[in-house]
């Protein structure tokens, strides 16, 4: 028989196209870059985004745009309760201290409260998680510890903690991470159990693979995931908590400007000045809810499942 | 199912026992000016006041202490108000209080329960469709937006539109109406969240894939298969959720003025009153954690599957 010859010209080099092969193959997969294609897609989210990071670059850097000092009070009587307008953006409050800085301010110390608090739940939740989810020893008594302190309502736990420490930033800080890592851990622990013993780690182990790889290729890339979800979603509990202290008198001390005290000196006043309770709380409306749908959309386009 | 009962049930009450004695022992560091009216402060002497304390359990001996606390508790005795109702036993409060939170409660409770399992139930049959874009814009809303801000907005606002009264009156039954719409809101919000995920989650799996290829109809498989097993995971929630009625909610008793518990433990906090907000934080833990306990009984009764693997270990 005779061998069938392939001459050259039958065939012509196809260039690799990103958007194609994934109808075709898995080649060239990269999960990050899925990741964000797939989330990038959704021009919402583009948006949102951007308006993200525009609100938090004005948190931090008002300054360079506006000049007014959150906390100089004013003594002049004219200054007090100022309509908005020329000179101030977003009025005055009850001792003439300016609400656009106020309101700029605010923000920064909430998302600064709200990414330390995030950044302790989620490493040591991470952290342990792993040892909870590998360590077979110690998975009963933090199993017990979950329990007990999941037992006690949220809002019930804040307001004991609370109450006992002086209330400030750390309080809220201490009050908020002492029970959220647990979440995270327990949800960490579910996932390493999983993952340990799934299929295709077990036959990576088995082909040779180094538990290094193992660790950096198929593991990891999970947990930064869970990370920056868990991040994004515990801003908005992370301000409506703070709010919800200062109301029952057990937030930030109202000498310092937080979202939580803007919000509830905004509410006393509102009878007379409503705008001193509505440009703040729209602010405080837009960040909370473009944080809590940017968490929710990345965690769905982190999902393997959504990539093709 | 008895040995799963006891276990749990052994679990309970360790759990009700540290819960407590932590709180018992973190609220005697407070300041004990929160043990005494600022007449009985000023007109005792140091001594008297440290003798006052020790007969209290708030200084001295701390295992004794608590022990004396907690029999006190058991029989619902946990001792007397001194700042905000001079010399009234704190139970009789939260006796005279716990109706009216319990009410509240209960009404927004069955309002939530059936609004919310339409709407989780509307939204998975139009998953991605117009009902589930509305349904998860206000999931989002009620859940990113701080409570205090939406329900104050509401307190203002929508009771004026339909010219409710703005504050809560015990005998105008019109006065309840608002109330309780607040405190549905986040909850039903709460139920369709969960009731669309599990059916979601239930509805791609293989069971009902193979119904569908036998050719059962639509409706029965949704009602038969979907929708029971997706209701399971719901049933853990509602008995901690009925018996935590009774703590009310601070934000809406405060708001609304309802002569309640949540109220009540709000108000305790401002005076520093640390004996009430000892009782009152022990009894809404003992009653989350009786909530979920009777939560896991429900669950082996209802799924089997829990039992099963229980007996297994």
């Amino acid at each position: 028989m005779k061998e069938r010859e392939f001459k050259a010209d039958l065939f012509n080099v196809v260039e690799f196209k990103h958007d194609e092969s994934k109808y075709v193959a898995y080649e060239k997969y990269s999960y990050w870059r899925s990741t964000f294609r797939t989330f990038f897609k959704s021009k919402f989210n583009i948006f949102l985004i951007i308006a993200v990071t525009v609100l938090v670059l004005m948190a931090f850097l008002y300054p360079v745009f506006y000049s007014s000092d959150p906390y100089s009070a004013n003594t002049d009587f004219y200054e007090w309760n100022q309509a908005p307008g020329d000179g101030h953006l977003f009025g005055t409050d009850s001792l003439g201290r300016d609400i656009f800085a106020r309101t700029w301010y605010g923000t920064r110390t909430s998302l600064l409260l709200a990414f330390i608090i995030a950044f302790c739940d989620v490493t040591i939740g991470v952290i342990a998680g792993a040892i909870w989810g590998y360590v077979k020893k110690v998975d009963r008594p933090m199993t017990e510890l979950y329990n007990i302190v999941m037992n006690v309502p949220q809002t019930v736990y804040l307001i004991i903690l609370s109450y006992i420490l002086r209330p400030g930033f750390w309080t809220i800080v201490i009050a908020k991470a002492s029970r959220g890592w647990l979440s995270i851990g327990k949800f960490i622990r579910n996932k390493v159990l999983v993952i340990r013993d799934s299929e295709y780690n077990i036959a990576s182990t088995c082909l040779g693979t180094p538990l290094r790889r193992v660790v950096i290729k198929n593991i990891i890339p999970f947990l930064v995931s869970i990370i920056i979800m868990e991040t994004a979603l515990s801003i908005p509990y992370v301000i409506g908590s703070e709010v919800f202290l200062g109301f029952i008198g057990l937030g930030m001390p109202t000498t310092s400007v937080s979202l939580g005290v803007l919000v509830n000196e905004g509410k006393n006043s509102f009878q007379n000045y409503p705008y001193q309770l509505i440009y703040p709380t729209s602010i405080v409306a837009f960040i909370t809810v473009s944080f809590y749908i940017i968490g929710n959309r990345f965690a769905d386009s982190s999902d393997p499942k959504n990539h093709i | 199912m008895k040995k799963y009962i006891i276990k749990r049930l052994f679990h309970t009450m360790i759990s009700i026992i540290v819960l407590s004695f932590l709180v018992f022992m973190l609220l005697r560091l407070m300041p004990i000016e929160g043990y005494f009216t600022r007449e009985e402060y000023e007109s005792t002497t140091p001594a008297q006041r440290e003798l006052i304390l020790i007969e209290n359990g708030i200084k001295g001996r701390p295992l004794r202490g608590y022990l004396n606390y907690m029999k006190g508790a058991i029989v619902f005795d946990f001792g007397r108000s001194n700042k905000i109702y001079p010399d009234v036993p704190i139970s009789t409060l939260i006796i005279e209080k716990a109706p009216y939170s319990g009410l509240l409660g209960l009404a927004s409770m069955i309002i939530s329960v059936i609004l919310g399992c339409l709407m989780g139930l509307g939204m998975a049959r139009g998953k991605n469709k117009f009902p589930d874009t509305i349904g998860t814009a206000y999931i989002v809303t009620v859940r990113a937006v701080p409570r205090l801000v939406y329900l104050f907005f509401i307190q203002v606002w929508i009771t004026g539109l339909f010219m409710l009264p703005l504050l809560f009156y015990t005998d105008r039954p019109e006065s309840w109406i608002m109330p309780i719409v607040s405190l549905s809101l986040g909850s039903i919000a709460w139920y369709a969240t969960w009731l669309r995920r599990f059916l979601i989650d239930e509805e791609n799996k293989d069971y009902i894939k193979l119904a569908r290829a036998k050719g059962l109809d639509e409706k029965y498989i949704y009602r038969n298969h979907i929708f029971r097993n997706a209701v399971v995971p719901l049933v853990h929630y509602l008995p901690a959720q009925l018996l935590l009625t009774i703590s009310g909610s601070l934000i809406i008793e405060s708001l609304y003025s309802i002569p309640g518990l949540g109220g009540l433990l709000l108000t305790a906090i401002n005076e520093m009153e640390n004996g009430l907000v000892l009782a009152l934080v022990l009894i809404f833990s003992t009653l989350s954690v009786v909530g979920i306990f009777i939560g896991d009984i429900l669950m082996a009764y209802v799924d089997p599957r829990i039992k099963l693997s229980e007996e297994g270990v």
